[in-house]
């Protein structure tokens, strides 16, 4: 019995022009990388600002844990991470993968200052017909997977790892998820797959704010010694201070290690930057007033020193 | 003209399956072989591409998030698993990480339906079409027989979006010779006047055909239609064989709720009224060991079961009793 030829018509390895970037074109090119720590705090600032702006929207937004990943985020992007807002799809490009998808919407400020789309996307998060929900959808430019039900995301990046290594390429693929999200059974079922296949170019950072819904992570259903937990299923673990741009730099550009994949366990506080809800549980979900969102932009505004 | 049952092949679809996998995998550098360790694959030499053999143990969440990881990164992986796995314990990893994206990545699934009865409810797939059919993207085929399974999967594998394969766990006879297979399309394997057969998946085609054997005996001519594409269904091909006459019986190793009859009558339900009794197994989870055609017969999926239908609908005629 005769087949068609297997595979014709198959999409391309990556699409560099797809419809949701056309209106980037005129972006001057890739995003900066190795900002000053001035630099790099004032565009932490601005991602806060997004953040808060958008919880002071129609629905409100994931406050606390966005507010938590700012350093995480921003260090990535601009430090860290091989990108191009103008071609998101670039094969050679390292992924980041948001496993925590309540942080949507620090993922999507970052991306708006890192050049993927203008801030005026921002202000469309949450209202009818927009892709910015309060989880991130590939729609969105430089969004590489939908994330949002905890613990996909390390599975996922267990796959780009094996792809990574099948290609011989140096992508990397950094993998963000929640401490909270780490009750999940399926996050240690890829973290014991990922070290069993030697994905030494994976690398997952841990956003160790201490909180979830109900309250602390310890009370609610207890992780520690999650150092020891990582390095028993056969990682290499670092810890840093989660606000600390330059800890976290040399965490993240560290050598990777020869055999073991990589876990960042990065100390955080939620809801960093709005003092009257930092280190809160409660801070998880708000919807701010228009004043409670004044008092969040001038906290946001005097601790990253009052410049703008 | 009875239909003997032909002697059953010396490979099983999954083995079929196997056996084109290997094949295929040197000359086709996209494709990844992605194992739950199944056992499937043992002793099978992929020569040059064996690199593109990866098995990550019992860990069927994380088979198919990887999955859609290297399908997002411009490889088209073969995940391998039990058809119970892949439809339940795994099936949130499929929706958001494999259907949502519409990636490339082709499910093969074994042990479904009763294939394996003698392992008892847990490995049994009875939910799987209904499950796998309701993604967005998702295409659901059955194979029914070795050969077919070999000219389905190449033929979905050129789709670029996920697939559901459907495979058994032992050999099942051959179905006689029909039309091309063709996915998507509808396959007519006996013509008849009197009443319509839809049958999905190898001990139901052939009890489909045993029954139309019964009927012709006693003067009742039926179409037989074989459906090995659940999603998208052939509905055209269901409405060109309904032709005028009213009754549709359906007939399918799976549990009635959900699946391929509830396909087909929500297919046709929605162009004109017509009667779709559905053969499938009982709501009930099969409590007992047996051999796939045993479980089946026990469950009333059976050419006796099929012939009495379609002669109580004939009987009673269009606008007869219901």
């Amino acid at each position: 019995m005769s087949s068609p030829p297997l595979l014709r018509g198959a999409p391309a390895r990556t699409d560099l022009t797809g419809p949701a970037r056309t209106d980037l074109a005129g972006l001057a090119g890739p995003a900066p990388r190795g900002l000053d720590a001035a630099e790099l705090a004032a565009v932490a600032g601005r991602i806060r600002e997004h953040v808060v702006a958008m919880c002071a929207g129609p629905e409100g937004g994931h406050l606390g844990g966005s507010m938590s990943l700012v350093e995480i985020l921003s260090v990535l992007y601009f430090r860290v991470m091989r990108h191009d807002p103008r071609f998101p799809g670039l094969p050679d490009r390292d992924v980041l993968l948001l496993s925590k998808g309540h942080g949507g919407i620090a993922l999507f400020a970052t991306l708006c200052e890192a050049g993927y789309f203008p801030a005026s996307a921002l202000e469309e998060y949450a209202r009818p017909g927009s892709h910015f929900m309060a989880h991130p959808h590939p729609e969105i430019p430089g969004v590489e997977i939908a994330s949002g039900s905890l613990g996909h995301g390390l599975a996922l990046g267990v796959g780009y790892a094996l792809a990574n290594r099948l290609d011989g390429s140096d992508r990397r693929c950094f993998v963000v998820m929640g401490d909270g999200e780490l009750q999940e059974g399926s996050v240690w079922e890829a973290a014991s797959v990922a070290s069993a296949h030697r994905l030494a170019g994976l690398t997952a950072i841990v956003d160790r704010n201490g909180l979830q819904i109900t309250g602390g992570t310890e009370t609610v259903n207890s992780l520690e010694p999650l150092p020891d937990r990582w390095r028993s299923f056969g990682w290499r673990v670092l810890e840093v201070d989660g606000h600390d741009a330059a800890a976290l730099t040399g965490a993240l550009t560290r050598p990777a290690d020869p055999v073991r994949p990589t876990v960042v366990l990065a100390r955080t506080v939620k809801g960093k930057g709005v003092p009257f809800i930092e280190g809160q549980a409660r801070s998880h979900y708000a919807r701010l007033s228009g004043r409670q969102h004044l008092r969040a932009l001038n906290a946001v505004r005097a601790s990253a020193g009052g410049e703008r | 003209m009875a239909t003997a049952l032909a002697p059953a092949p010396a490979r099983s679809a999954r083995e079929v399956y196997r056996d084109t996998v290997a094949a295929l995998l040197p000359g086709e550098p996209r494709l990844v072989v992605l194992d739950s360790d199944t056992g499937l694959f043992g002793g099978v030499d992929f020569g040059s591409a064996a690199d593109r053999y990866l098995n990550l143990g019992i860990a069927e969440h994380t088979l198919m998030g990887a999955a859609a990881g290297l399908a997002r990164e411009g490889r088209i992986p073969l995940v391998n698993t039990m058809g119970a796995f892949a439809s339940s314990r795994a099936v949130e990893a499929v929706k958001i990480d494999i259907a949502m994206g519409n990636l490339p990545v082709l499910i093969a699934a074994t042990h479904c339906g009763v294939s394996a009865g003698h392992l008892g409810p847990t490995h049994h797939a009875l939910e799987d079409i209904a499950v796998m059919r309701a993604l967005p993207h998702m295409t659901v085929v059955v194979p029914g027989d070795a050969a077919g399974t070999e000219e389905l999967l190449r033929q979905a594998l050129t789709l670029g979006g996920p697939v559901y394969l459907r495979m058994g766990r032992g050999a099942t006879p051959d179905l006689p010779a029909g039309p091309p297979l063709r996915l998507g399309r509808a396959q007519r394997l006996r013509e008849g006047t009197d009443v319509t057969l839809a049958a999905c998946g190898p001990y139901p085609v052939l009890a489909a055909l045993e029954a139309a054997d019964l009927l012709a005996a006693e003067g009742i001519s039926a179409t037989v239609l074989h459906l090995h594409t659940v999603k998208p269904l052939d509905t055209p091909a269901l409405l060109s064989a309904l032709g005028v006459r009213d009754t549709v019986i359906t007939v399918e190793e799976h549990w009635r709720s959900g699946g391929f009859g509830s396909a087909v009558a929500e297919a046709l339900s929605a162009v004109r009224p017509v009667r779709v009794h559905r053969i499938a197994l009982p709501d009930e989870f099969v409590p007992v060991a047996g051999s796939q055609r045993y479980l089946l017969e026990r469950g009333g999926v059976s050419a006796r079961e099929i012939a009495a239908r379609a002669r109580a609908s004939v009987e009673t005629g269009p606008g007869g009793p219901r």
